[in-house]
This record gives C-alpha cells, sequence and structure tokens, in this order.
C-alpha cells in the first residue's frame, strides 16, 4: 500500500499545510514532526511561488517570507529527505506549475521519488493540460492531484475517473483563506465522484473550524487546512512547533468517526 | 497537446474553477466572431464610436530629418480614449453582454486599457471593476480618477512588486470568486486561450486597416512594419495581417529599462525563458527556479515579465524580430516627436519610435516604415517631467 492511501485506510484524514521555508527550512521539518504528532494523517507542503494566483493574503504572505529566507526548490528537495529519516507520512507538494516546467518535469518527478514525496497538487494545471506531466510523474510513482471545484459540474465524472492519490474537493470559489460559510453543496460533488472511483475525497478551501472539519469529514474521506494553519505559523514564528501540535490536535480531534 | 496553441507557446494553464467558464467563452466567441449582427454592431461602434479607422500619418518632417526611409505613423492615439485598447475592449465587452454578462473586471498597467474598459462598460451599460498595481495608481494618478469619473471601482493591488503581473493575479483571482455574471476583459494577448486569439482578432483592425491605407498611398507594401510590446497587443495587431507578407520585416520594440545587462529590465524576449505563468506557455523574466522577475520600465504599460504566446512563436520561427529599447532612449524619442512632428506619443509607443530612429537612417529612401502609435502621451507628461527633473505643479 503506497503512503497516500495508507493515510485515507479504514479513517478520516485531517490534512494539514505548510508553506516550505516558512520561516525557515529547519523549521518546516520540525513542525510536520508536530503536526504528525497532532494527528495529521497527510501534509501537504506549498513549494514558495513568486506569484501563487491561487492562494490568498495569508499564504501570500508566507511565499514572501519563505523566498525571503532564500527557500529554493533543491533546498526544499533535501529537507524532504532528511525528513524521511524521520517520518513515513504521506507528503505532497502544493507547487504551480511553472515551478516543475523550470526545473524540469523529468527532474523534479525524478527528485520527488527519491526524496520521498508521494504527489504533488497544481493549482494551475487543468485536466486539458496534465497529459505533459501526469506520464512522467506514473513513471516515478507520484500521484498528480486532481482538483475539483464548485463550477467543475458535469466534468466531474471525467475528472475524478482519472484521478490517483486523492481528489481535492475545492469548498469554494476565489483563492486559498478562512471562510465563515460554505455555500457549496459539497455532498452533491463527493457523491458523484463516488459514482464513478474509489480514489478517496478530502475537502479544503476555507475550512478553519472543528465544526466545519467534523462536517466535512463526514461527508468526504478528509479535509484540508491550509490558511488557518499558515496563520499559526506567521503569529507563532520559529516558535510555531508547539502551537501547530495543540492546534491539529483540536481540528484533527473533531474528525468524525 | 491542448487547444490555442502558437506552436509549443500559449495553452490553458489555469485553475479548475475557471475551466467552465474559459470554455463558455470559447464557445461564444467561435460564435459571435461570424455572427453578423455582432460583426455589424462592432464595426459600428468602431467606425461611430472609436472613430476608427485611425490615420495613417506620413510623417514628412521626420522623414527629412533622419534622412532615409518613408516613414508612416499608424495613428492609435488618435482613437477614442487614446489608444489601441479600446478595439479590444469594445470588442469583449460587447461579447459579455452578448454572453448575458453584467459586470467586467480588468486589469491595467498605464490605465490606458483600464480607461478603455470603463469606457466601454459606461456605454454598453456594464458594472465595472478595475485592478491596477499601488506603485502604478501613483505613476497614473490621472487615469485612476478617469476610470471613476468613468464609473468603474479602481482596486489598488498591494501584493509583489505592486505593478502589471500583481494586477493580473488580482484580477484572475477575483474572476475565480465570481464568474457567473463577470468576464475577465483580459487587456493584451496573453493569458489562457481563448484570449490571446480573441485579442489579436480585435487588434488585428490596426494592420487591417494599415495594409490597405499604405497599398492606396503608395501602391505597395512597406518594408518594415514596427510597434512597441509589453504584452503584445497593438504589436500583434500592426503584425497580423502584414504576416504572410513575407518582404515585410516585423519589429516589436520592448521594454529594456535601465538596459538588458542589468536587472533593471522589462525585455522579455531579450532575458526571459520559456515558462507557464499567466495561464500560457511563453517566455517569462524569471530565474532558474522560475520565481518571476520583479522587471521594471519607466513605461507602466510595457512594465510585464510576460509576452503573449503568438510574440514567442513569431520570434521561434524567425518571422518577427524583437529589439530592447532603454527609458533614456525612449525618453529621447518622445521628447524628439513631439517637436519634430507635434505629436505627444505615449511612453510605450515612444519604445517603438525611439527604434525607429536607429533604423530609418539607414535604409533607403524608396523603403517604407509604418510604425505604430498605440498611444497618446499626455497621461506620460508628469513622469517625464519628474525624469527630466522638472518639478510640476497642476
Amino acid at each position: 500500500m503506497n503512503r497516500i492511501k495508507k493515510a485515507f485506510d479504514n479513517k478520516k484524514a485531517f490534512i494539514g499545510f505548510l508553506t516550505a521555508g516558512d520561516p525557515t527550512l529547519e523549521r518546516t521539518e520540525e513542525f510536520v514532526l508536530e503536526m504528525e504528532r497532532g494527528g495529521a494523517a497527510l501534509i501537504e507542503l506549498g513549494i514558495p511561488f513568486s506569484d501563487p494566483i491561487a492562494d490568498g493574503p495569508v499564504i501570500q504572505a508566507a511565499n514572501i517570507r519563505s523566498l525571503a529566507a532564500g527557500c529554493t526548490t533543491d533546498k526544499i528537495f533535501d529537507t524532504v529527505a532528511s525528513m524521511r529519516e524521520r517520518t513515513q507520512i504521506p507528503l505532497v507538494f502544493l507547487a504551480y506549475l511553472n515551478t516543475l516546467y523550470k526545473y524540469g518535469y523529468e527532474a523534479f518527478c525524478k527528485r520527488c521519488q527519491e526524496c520521498g514525496v508521494d504527489g504533488v497538487i497544481i493549482p494551475d494545471m487543468p485536466f486539458e493540460e496534465k497529459g505533459e506531466l501526469v506520464p512522467i510523474a506514473s513513471r516515478y510513482g507520484v500521484d498528480v492531484i486532481t482538483m475539483i471545484a464548485p463550477t467543475s459540474k458535469e466534468r466531474i465524472k471525467t475528472l475524478a475517473k482519472e484521478a490517483t492519490g486523492f481528489i481535492y474537493v475545492v469548498s469554494s470559489m476565489g483563492v486559498t483563506g478562512a471562510r465563515d460559510e460554505i455555500t457549496t453543496d459539497i455532498e452533491e460533488i463527493v457523491n458523484i465522484i463516488r459514482s464513478v472511483t474509489d480514489t478517496p475525497a478530502a475537502v479544503g478551501f476555507g475550512i478553519n473550524t472543528k465544526e466545519q472539519v467534523h462536517k466535512y469529514s463526514s461527508i468526504a474521506d478528509g479535509v484540508i487546512v491550509g490558511s488557518a494553519i499558515v496563520r499559526v505559523v506567521g503569529q507563532h514564528g520559529a516558535q510555531a512547533g508547539e502551537e501547530l501540535y495543540r492546534y491539529v490536535s483540536g481540528m484533527a480531534g473533531a474528525l468524525a468517526e | 497537446m491542448s487547444k490555442g496553441r502558437f506552436g509549443k507557446h500559449g495553452g490553458q494553464y489555469i485553475p479548475e474553477t475557471l475551466m467552465n467558464e474559459i470554455h463558455s467563452l470559447e464557445k461564444a466567441y467561435e460564435h459571435y466572431k461570424d455572427d453578423a449582427e455582432f460583426v455589424a454592431e462592432l464595426d459600428k461602434l468602431n467606425r461611430q464610436y472609436a472613430g476608427r479607422p485611425s490615420l495613417l500619418y506620413y510623417a514628412e518632417k521626420m522623414t527629412k530629418a533622419l534622412g532615409g526611409a518613408k516613414i508612416y505613423f499608424k495613428r492609435e492615439d488618435l482613437n477614442h480614449t487614446g489608444s489601441h485598447k479600446i478595439n479590444n475592449v469594445l470588442g469583449q465587452v460587447l461579447l459579455a453582454k452578448r454572453m448575458g454578462k453584467t459586470r467586467v473586471i480588468a486589469e491595467t498597467g498605464a490605465g490606458q486599457h483600464g480607461v478603455a474598459t470603463a469606457t466601454a462598460a459606461a456605454l454598453l451599460d456594464m458594472e465595472c471593476e478595475i485592478f491596477m498595481g499601488k506603485e502604478d495608481t501613483v505613476r497614473q494618478a490621472l487615469n485612476v480618477y478617469r476610470m471613476e469619473l468613468l464609473g468603474a471601482k479602481v482596486h489598488a493591488v498591494e501584493s509583489g512588486t505592486k505593478t502589471l503581473k500583481d494586477a493580473v493575479n488580482a484580477c484572475m483571482g477575483e474572476w475565480t470568486a465570481r464568474v457567473s455574471d463577470t468576464l475577465y476583459v483580459l487587456g493584451s494577448v496573453m493569458g489562457p486561450h481563448p484570449f490571446p486569439t480573441i485579442v489579436r482578432d480585435f487588434q488585428s483592425v490596426i494592420s487591417r486597416e494599415a495594409r490597405e491605407q499604405i497599398l492606396e498611398a503608395e501602391g505597395r507594401l512597406p518594408d518594415v512594419v514596427m510597434a512597441c510590446i509589453g504584452g503584445g497587443s497593438n504589436a500583434i495587431g500592426s503584425f497580423y495581417e502584414f504576416i504572410n507578407d513575407k518582404s515585410v520585416r516585423l519589429i516589436g520594440c520592448e521594454a529594456a529599462g535601465h538596459g538588458v545587462d542589468t536587472d533593471k529590465t522589462a525585455a522579455t524576449m531579450a532575458v526571459g525563458t520559456e515558462g507557464i505563468f499567466h495561464g500560457m506557455k511563453s517566455y517569462f523574466c524569471q530565474n532558474e527556479y522560475g520565481q518571476i522577475a520583479p522587471v521594471y520600465s519607466i513605461s507602466a504599460g510595457l512594465d510585464y515579465p510576460g509576452v503573449g504566446p503568438e510574440h514567442a512563436y513569431l520570434k521561434d520561427i524567425g518571422r518577427a524580430e524583437y529589439v530592447p529599447v532603454t527609458d533614456e532612449e525612449a525618453v529621447r524619442a518622445f521628447e524628439y516627436i513631439a517637436r519634430e512632428e507635434g505629436i505627444i506619443a505615449a511612453i510605450e509607443s515612444s519604445h517603438a519610435v525611439a527604434h525607429l530612429m536607429k533604423i530609418a537612417p539607414k535604409m533607403r529612401k524608396d523603403q517604407i516604415i509604418i510604425c505604430t502609435l498605440s498611444g497618446r502621451g499626455d497621461k506620460d507628461v508628469a513622469a517625464i517631467a519628474r525624469y527630466r527633473g522638472v518639478d510640476l505643479h497642476e
């Protein structure tokens, strides 16, 4: 069983997001371990990008902190490789496509395999464009995670059928960031997904309360929390480890059975 | 490979949230571009509202002064709103209306596209919001007020370098948040398919007219067609109908800022490398890890780290050439054409004029250059004064 499958094996998964290198890569390694201790089943590591068009102000600020501290794709790979000596938690990258394109798809996927990165989420690569990456990624055992949006409608089945790893159900329109209210009919989307695939579906974008964690984990197979976690790092900086453990324990504790 | 390719460039690299919307835009455009009623309405707006056709003006004084090729200016600066941007927005806002949209949003650098969009929105009764980098709202304060007079809401974008690229980021984010009643009226031949094609088609009126006008005036095709280039909409509009005329040299003049060997430049063709950004595969100013570079030019309208995919292709196949022009050269051209021809041209267009001043004297007197003046320079007067150390009080 691959690591991503294990995250969803007979349980609901809490997926936590961190921007790699925020505030430093040494801290990223510690934060991942703290989030795992707090009950995260999978970690999404954002590779910082100068122009994160799908991200709201909180994650934009984290990208700026990380890049200002000198974080690069190569340094992130080194950190992940070192992290893998201490944890087997499933890891996926969240990266904008230019990061992979410029590194070289082949070289990037090869490094993912060598360092133990299980998948990539690429917010600016829709189904229509995935052909240039997916065949290469699958040769190196890297899942390219499918995103499904509130506007996907009749596309959902086509998208879900070819999904591997897990499916990222985007709960809301717009960019990432905490929201008081999510108005999309997530249950309907998840039902359509389940009618065509066994690939687990996790809900993200805007989730920041235990009530939301409970609600969406009872509908789907997991929840993804990003901006709310990055905000903790933003507030506590290098000392965020303990607070991240507490925050993730609280949120993961709200998962449905 | 997906749709909307120019060689390997182009494509649709955008979030899933926008895919259904971009497909309906494609469908709507495919339908309306050949719809007799739509074409007639746009043509009427172009003639009766925008002031088309624009003049092809023989610059006799400059021709004599430079002593070489015959110089013609395609006067897009004389269009309503003062630039070529109106050609595209009338088409796109009309299309938005046909699609049942009630709101348009747009990015703007120098403010020309923002003003044009706000104008078309006022005329065609659409709600309008413009995203403009904070730095550009300072450089082009007059255009901000102009957009507000036209009934648009202007958002000053505080993220990143606070210029055109950040305005595009913010505008894309806003479109992702609200697609059902909104069309993103993109201002250049960039972004995901079908935008590079839609904008090129609407702008190609420039070369369609220029080709007829020069044949009428000179009985032959020009030797050179040139224009300034940021994203590339006035350049592709100027080139398009001449692409199959192999004898016509096509030259795009990009903003070198302080120079292509400095980090204060926006000359994508000179220093950029292949990448994927803002929905398209093309050339971008970026570092080895694909981080988009903070670019610089005195011209807010050319201050963009990428270039439209069709230009990237024309460069690859060698059909068009692209040359860098510095701030200083552009400012000198701005002053030169004002004194010589009595034309205050936009600082963007002045980049093309600067290169024209280099090549015209080396050409024969029986040769012909058409240079597009993409916009008028009233908006730039204060900035040029600052550049020259003149303290202006309005």
